[in-house]
């Protein structure tokens, strides 16, 4: 295929980086061989282009040579598009008359035969060639960025990613599903390693998100639609029913204890069922808002049966002492609905957190079995002084002979379950072996018992972890290196009677181990939320092998994701603490108040257009647009692309039947020319 | 002043393209009147040699339809090129290749071995196979050989222009004709009809809403049709939006899908591929067994989308087929 253009004058340059390419690449014949092709006016390779002298060398020649187009063979696009096409525009060329080709990614990383590499690198520069004398001169479009920003999850990086914001002037939104903001770190009793108490760090800054002029805080909430692209993204939030009314809600709590339970009866969700709630009541005292909810599954006020769309049904066979007890302010609702708001905002920050693992997936481990074996979060909550037994650590299951509640002698902490564990999950967890140190810290400190922990490796690579462990070891808190083969209740010996027994190979001592102790727990390890999948979705994100949230760059890019002005931060993206989260959320509201502050987003002109002539208003286009940019304009019968929603993923280009649909940059003649000069080569 | 020389000639085609220029009617007499009609195989009788005389390029312009599939056709198809200033493939057949370019899927053999031996209808216990010569009486009469593979016109020699159809409508011939004698022609290698899909003059294109989307597939005979909504709507294969325009939608208006003989737009290389990703990418379902149980509603894909298309599409034939 020949070029339209008459005299194409094609300068190429194919780059060494270093030992990158050159090693695996003959770039000197790469070189050699472009320069015989067809439109190609000259032909160097040369061992930076990216550095400040190859890209004026760039520059020269299309002065020098009166070059219209500009080819380089380097890296991946990803990693220098911009700068190579930067440097053709400095050379007074239109910047979309470059083309790079990839034979590092693509080429000289991934084989190991110099003859073959070098071959394939021939072959790839030689469809750039063919393919470039087709570009056009395209022109970038800018596109304004609302300046208000939403924050998904109102967890510890969701709530500092939100303060961020709010006090660089900024609007936000910040979105929280369950009734208050905390996330896990607000069931913490400690954090390690420095023993700080969570609640005393974390609940003065949930009370100043909940005081913020900037932060319009909505929990009970979830994000139901997410439409339009960076800088102008219309969001619906639901709004669950609380059955309070949040503005005339005092949070004076009467309506908790007016309740016609007089006892808390149902499973408290807060303190991971270890404690009781009423049917109307409030997550955890420092809660944020303070507003109580009312669980209509519970509640006398309403029936068992659910309407036919789902919704509780109000009963009236109640007495409403809440109500009464609510009086003047009238805050309680027995009506209230499921409300859609709608909201408009420029950028996103997911902080959508984690699950911890199910136990119950190793049934060897006994949990859900045995009364006595704990998950690491049910000991935060026992061992906290605003937990279910104001901070006493006492079992589940056994009595003193007294009758008295029985604390436990010795204690078994197993790490790594549901990590480092080919049967459930693959990866660290990252968190266990640190909070299983601070919970053996805090148990010890509690009950004064033997505490054991098995563990596979220690792994403690933070400011002050190591010197935790050392602590730990001084405090004779006992380290056995093994992964538990059982817990069990099946005694072998009178010690062991109504002990659980934990068998493990100390790999250190070399032989099997029989532990019998009073109380096991087990260190769960970190996986994606249980809906991780549909939020990907909603956000048009991607997901990781293992379902966390899959960051643009591992290095360079840890908080932007896939797509323009959402940002992810904390724990949804993989096993990471406090300190990390909350880094990482920082740079995430930084990462979103780039965008903020610039105003503007220069868009890529790779986008679709549909040529109006051609189209014959088939609509088959339309329902396919991932970014609901195509309409059909009913007067004239045609399909229209709003290029400020197009984000050039080229569904629609493949999909028109009658080839009426054009994308910038891969356009058909570029493309099939492509294909040609790949093949020309052999 | 001598009138103007015209040819018609066939090839692998089904005699439908005839029929059409008779369909002229009393258009045809204007026609006949102002040309010279030098070859016409299924009307009048001229014999091969003559136009082997006629000096090069003085027939004005030859209707070719039909596939080329045999040594004879190919043979005429040089010929003609040779003595004609232009050379129109005539017919979805000399445009495409047709529905002969079906038998691109399998090999000579495998179809001679069906016909002569295998079909069902077949008595041929001798398993005679036609015979290139055979002596009969002292003379030795001789047959075209089959090809490989069914080829379009232009696949064979070069083509001026395109009249598309199966067969193209009396309109589109007589455009083209008229085009022809007050030379008014487009540019070279153009098509003779719009070079738009063709659901810009479907009846039913209002009636089909902006999110249609696949459930399942029927064939027209599975369905009482709706006779006014559009029929990708009711899950029945339309090749509308991937076919050029020209034919005023008459499949449609009489109750049937377009199966696509115009062939595809300009912008198109591949229109059974078109038409494909423009349907796959609107199936309903999402998981690959409920995609699978929609797809089975299509029995024979190549059959429905490529109907006349296959010498013309990337595919073009079986694989490692030599041509001849």
């Amino acid at each position: 295929m020949q070029s339209t253009k008459e005299n194409t004058r094609i300068g190429f340059y194919v780059c060494h980086c270093g030992h990158n390419i050159a090693a695996m690449v003959d770039c000197a014949d790469v070189a050699k061989y472009v320069k015989g092709l067809p439109n190609v006016v000259l032909s160097r390779d040369y061992k930076y282009m990216c550095s400040d002298p190859g890209q004026e060398l760039i520059q020269k020649d299309i002065r020098e040579y009166n070059l219209n187009r500009v080819v380089v063979a380097s890296c991946s696009p990803l990693l220098h598009e911009h700068t190579f096409r930067s440097a053709t525009a400095a050379g007074g060329l239109n910047p979309y008359y470059f083309h790079m080709v990839n034979i590092r990614e693509h080429d000289s990383w991934v084989h190991t035969d110099r003859g073959e590499a070098t071959a394939k690198a021939k072959a790839l520069a030689h469809a750039a060639i063919d393919r470039v004398a087709f570009h056009k001169a395209l022109e970038t479009k800018t596109v304004k960025i609302n300046p208000d920003a939403l924050v998904v999850g109102g967890g510890i990086a969701g709530i500092h990613a939100a303060m961020t914001l709010a006090n660089a002037g900024k609007k936000v939104y910040l979105v929280e599903r369950e009734p208050s903001i905390g996330g896990h770190m607000a069931k913490f009793d400690k954090t390690f390693p420095t023993l700080d108490c969570a609640a005393c760090i974390l609940t003065p800054k949930m009370s100043e998100v909940g005081a913020h002029p900037n932060i319009t805080l909505w929990s009970y909430s979830e994000v139901a639609q997410v439409d339009g692209y960076v800088g102008n993204y219309k969001v619906r939030v639901k709004r669950k029913p609380r059955y309070i009314s949040e503005e005339r809600c005092i949070g004076c709590m009467d309506c908790i204890s007016q309740c016609v339970f007089k006892e808390p009866k149902f499973e408290d969700e807060f303190n991971e069922g270890l404690g009781k709630r009423k049917p109307v009541y409030i997550p955890f005292p420092q809660a944020t808002p303070q507003i109580v909810v009312i669980d209509p599954n519970v509640c006398l006020n309403f029936k068992r049966a659910k309407g036919p769309d789902g919704t509780p049904i109000v009963s009236d066979k109640c007495k409403k002492t809440c109500v009464e007890a609510c009086g003047d302010k009238n805050a309680i609702d027995f009506t209230q609905k499921e409300e859609i708001k709608e909201i408009e905002v420029g950028t996103i920050i997911v902080a959508t957190g984690f699950k911890t693992f199910d136990s119950k997936r190793i049934p060897g481990y006994g949990y859900g079995i045995y009364k006595n074996v704990y998950t690491a979060l049910e000991i935060e909550r026992l061992v906290n002084a605003s937990g279910p037994t104001g901070g006493e650590v006492i079992l589940r299951e056994g009595k003193n002979p007294d009758g008295s509640p029985k604390h436990p002698k010795s204690i078994g902490i197993i790490h790594c379950v549901g990590s480092r564990d080919k049967k459930t999950n693959i990866w660290c967890s990252r968190v266990c072996c640190m909070y299983s140190m601070k919970l053996a810290h805090l148990l010890k400190e509690h009950t004064d018992a033997e505490v054991y922990n098995f563990y596979i490796d220690i792994r403690a690579p933070g400011k002050g972890y190591e010197e935790f462990y050392n602590k730990l070891l001084d405090e004779g808190v006992h380290f056995i290196r093994g992964r538990v083969g059982e817990v069990t209740d099946w005694a072998m010996t009178p010690e062991e009677e109504g002990k659980l027994v934990i068998r493990v190979e100390d790999t250190l001592a070399g032989y099997v181990r029989r532990i019998p102790v009073d109380m096991v727990v087990l260190s769960s390890g970190l996986e994606p939320q249980a809906d991780a999948q549909d939020v990907r979705r909603l956000f048009n994100m991607s997901c990781g092998t293992e379902g966390f949230f899959l960051e643009r760059h591992p290095k360079l890019a840890p908080v932007n994701t896939f797509t323009d002005g959402i940002f992810i931060a904390g724990a949804c993206q993989g096993p990471r603490d406090i300190p990390d989260t909350v880094a990482q959320a920082g740079a995430a509201a930084a990462e979103a108040l780039v965008l903020i502050d610039k105003g503007y987003v220069e868009q890529e002109p790779n986008t679709a257009f549909i040529l109006d002539e051609e189209c014959s208003g088939c609509k088959s286009c339309v329902p396919l647009c991932p970014y609901s940019a195509i309409l059909y304009d009913e007067t004239r019968k045609k399909a229209h692309i709003n290029e400020a929603l197009c984000k050039g993923c080229g569904t629609c280009v493949g999909a028109c039947p009658s080839g009426s649909i054009v994308q910038n940059l891969f356009e058909d003649e570029q493309i099939f020319s492509e294909i040609q000069g790949v093949l020309a080569y052999d | 002043m001598s009138k103007p020389k015209v040819a018609f000639y066939w090839c692998a085609s089904c005699g439908g393209c005839e029929e059409t220029v008779v369909d002229l009617a009393e258009d045809i007499l204007g026609v006949v009147e102002k040309v010279d009609i030098v070859l016409w195989p299924v009307a009048m009788d001229f014999k091969y040699k003559d136009i082997e005389a006629m000096p090069d390029k003085s027939i004005v312009a030859t209707l070719l339809n039909g596939a080329i599939r045999t040594t004879e056709q190919e043979e005429m198809a040089h010929m003609l090129r040779r003595k004609s200033q232009y050379l129109i493939a005539y017919g979805a057949c000399a445009h495409l290749g047709g529905i002969p370019a079906l038998g691109n899927q399998f090999s000579r053999e495998h179809m001679l071995k069906f016909n002569y031996e295998d079909a069902p209808s077949m008595a041929n216990p001798k398993k005679t196979r036609p015979q290139l010569k055979f002596a009969d009486g002292g003379r030795e009469p001789t047959l075209p050989e089959l090809h490989n593979v069914v080829r379009a016109l232009d696949q064979v020699v070069e083509v001026d222009y395109y009249v598309p159809g199966c067969p193209p409508t009396p309109k589109l011939t007589k455009a083209a004709v008229t085009a022809l004698l007050e030379n008014r022609l487009p540019p070279k290698g153009s098509v003779i009809a719009p070079d738009i899909a063709l659901c810009d003059e479907c009846p039913r294109k209002a009636s089909k809403p902006v999110n249609t989307s696949f459930a399942e597939f029927r064939r027209p005979h599975q369905k009482l049709m709706d006779p006014n909504l559009c029929l990708l709507a009711q899950g029945i294969v339309c090749m509308g939006p991937s076919t050029r325009s020209g034919c005023e939608a008459a499949c449609l208006r009489g109750g049937m899908p377009c199966t696509g003989c115009f062939g595809p737009t300009s912008r198109v290389r591949d229109q059974g591929l078109k038409i494909l990703s423009s349907l796959c990418s609107n199936i309903a379902p999402k998981e690959e067994g409920e995609i699978n149980k929609v797809l089975e509603g299509i029995p024979d894909p190549v059959g429905t989308f490529y109907r006349y298309g296959l010498a013309k599409s990337l595919m073009r034939r079986k694989v490692n087929l030599p041509v001849k």
